[in-house]
């Protein structure tokens, strides 16, 4: 995904998507397939286990997608529950007032 | 690949809000009330209690609806209104017993609506008398005690001293004696949480008990306060022991910045959604009763073992400091009282502080000379007399105009406790320990009353 993509997605429907966990299989599958249901395309990912500790961090792009933000964090939650994993939702708002000046 | 945030950023981000309990703790929409002002009383309830019912509703959906975008939780959400001794005043010129009555119904029909639509507080029931009392000031000191008692989520506030005009110790006479009257109508005395008496009260303060909407605001006005003590906790835990006092301050203040960004934001978004003026963001940190959400715990983390040790003064200043200048850089819509809050039974840390008697009155004398609280939400025996009460209220009236800065008490002479007795208020309210307050006499002080002049900073304002 290039810089010039995201810049191209509007600000206003992308979201950050975090989810926390001990590591098992299918958590990655689990999440996206929820994304997928809802034609919700990630526009970056990147996933790290540090001592089995699962973090997974997407920022996905709602402006194709069938869901709005609340709806999707609610399914989302509950697939992390499924799955024994913490996942939060938030508008990427949140992310450019608290880390860029 | 290029992102637009490093994952460490986000993590920190995510890590705040889960983790460090970062949160809103109030939207507050101020309110004019200004245009409910009648002779007639029927007239002035219907009109308060209609304002109050379709913004209240109004302010109820925005939060959602922001939090819920976001995901950002916005723990209250409050109105602040126009003093409400201006709308009694048309009452008050011809019978103030009537114009007491008034008050009081006032405020429970502001409290039916508030409770009914899920507004927590409603600040506002509030009288300017730092240089004098008009008719409806009487009404409102009146009946303050009554108001509060009969209410959940009516707050009220006296202000008593001014830089500009002095200290009005009659005012603080009289308030004294009513707040020990409004101990005895609530339980535990907890109606006197709702109850500040201040100098030089701000405007636009989002906080309750200090709360209402100043004559210089538009008609409505979105103003926010932010909560996030353990976010700094956290970051002087994480510098570690070795950083040096200026790199502590450095840190602080980029933390200060984060939080006051979020607070902005979300204010933003509210006003936006209500179709009302943004006003402002209020920088002080608000601590709850949380362990993980302490503001003593911040000056614990910087080094001392317990908050009010020596060299608490020194760290609340580096505190207030550090968030004034980070917050200053994150918005230019700086208000409220915006410095450090320490209000004892609302902070974890501070009541634990307290129980171990290292946060005495004294103490908190001493603190407020670098910070905005004065003595807050610190319970005190029942039978402390009303002049020693009085006494210390002039204590910190008078730190405040000679500093220049707002400053309040709220202090809840608890029915039948004894220094060292817990006291449980409930919810964000916290428990406390009962403080010692030293009983020397000081009647023949307090009642020369009268006003004592503003300090010779007056006279730089011209």
């Amino acid at each position: 995904m290039l810089h010039s993509d995201l810049d191209r997605a509007s600000d206003e429907s992308l979201a950050v998507i975090t989810v926390i966990g001990a590591d098992k299989p299918g958590i990655v599958a689990g999440i996206t397939s929820v994304l997928a249901k809802y034609n919700v395309n990630i526009v970056d990912i990147s996933q790290t286990v540090v001592r089995g500790i699962f973090s997974m961090i997407m920022i996905v792009d709602l402006s194709t997608g069938r869901i709005d933000l609340p709806k999707l964090r609610e399914e989302l939650i509950a697939k992390g529950r499924d799955l024994g994993v913490e996942v939060s939702v938030n508008h990427i708002a949140v992310f450019r007032a608290m880390q860029r000046v | 690949m290029p992102r637009i945030f490093a994952p460490e950023e986000i993590g920190e981000v995510v890590e705040m809000l889960l983790f460090q309990d970062l949160d809103i703790r109030s939207v507050t929409l101020g309110l004019s009330i200004q245009d409910c002002i009648s002779h007639n009383v029927a007239d002035s309830i219907g009109c308060v209690e209609r304002k109050v019912g379709v913004y209240g509703e109004k302010l109820v959906k925005a939060v959602d609806k922001v939090a819920n975008k976001y995901g950002v939780k916005i723990v209250t959400k409050r109105i602040a209104l126009t003093p409400i001794s201006i709308v009694l005043e048309a009452i008050a010129k011809n019978s103030i017993d009537k114009a007491v009555e008034a008050g009081i119904e006032i405020a429970k029909a502001i409290d039916r609506i508030a409770t009914s639509i899920g507004i927590d507080y409603v600040g506002g029931y509030s009288a300017f008398v730092h240089k004098g009392f008009t008719h409806g000031d009487i009404a409102v000191i009146e009946s303050f005690p009554d108001a509060l008692a009969s209410t959940q989520t009516i707050a009220s506030m006296i202000n008593a001293a001014s830089t500009y005009t002095g200290i009005n110790v009659d005012a603080v006479n009289t308030v004294s004696r009513k707040i020990v009257d409004l101990a005895h109508k609530t339980p535990k005395g907890i109606g006197c949480t709702r109850f500040a008496v201040m100098a030089n009260a701000p405007e636009d303060n989002p906080f309750v008990p200090g709360a209402y909407h100043g004559l210089g605001e538009p008609e409505t006005v979105v103003n926010v306060a932010v909560s996030g003590p353990g976010v700094i906790e956290a970051v002087i835990k994480r510098l570690g022991e070795k950083a040096d006092m200026r790199t502590l301050h450095d840190y602080v203040k980029r933390a200060a910045f984060k939080i006051t960004r979020l607070g902005e934001l979300i204010g933003r978004e509210v006003a936006k959604e209500i179709g009302a003026q943004f006003g402002i963001v209020d920088l002080s940190v608000a601590p709850s009763p949380k362990i993980g959400d302490s503001v003593a715990r911040i000056l614990e983390a910087m080094g001392l073992e317990v908050a009010g040790a020596p060299g608490s003064i020194a760290a609340l200043y580096i505190l207030v400091d550090a968030v004034k200048k980070g917050g200053a850089m994150a918005t230019s819509s700086i208000g409220g009282l915006s410095g450090a809050f320490i209000p004892v039974s609302e902070d974890w840390g501070m009541t634990r502080a307290a129980m171990l008697g290292a946060i005495t009155i004294d103490r908190l004398e001493a603190m407020m000379a670098v910070c905005n609280t004065g003595i807050d939400m610190v319970a005190i025996p029942g039978d402390t007399p009303p002049e020693t009460i009085a006494a210390l209220i002039l204590d910190v009236m008078a730190v405040g105009i000679a500093l220049d800065k707002a400053l309040g008490v709220r202090i809840i002479p608890v029915p039948n406790a004894k220094p060292g007795d817990v006291v449980d208020f409930g919810g964000l309210l916290g428990s406390t320990v009962v403080m010692n307050v030293p009983r020397y006499d000081t009647k023949k002080f307090v009642e020369r009353g009268g006003l004592i002049p503003p300090s010779i900073k007056r006279l730089d304002k011209g």
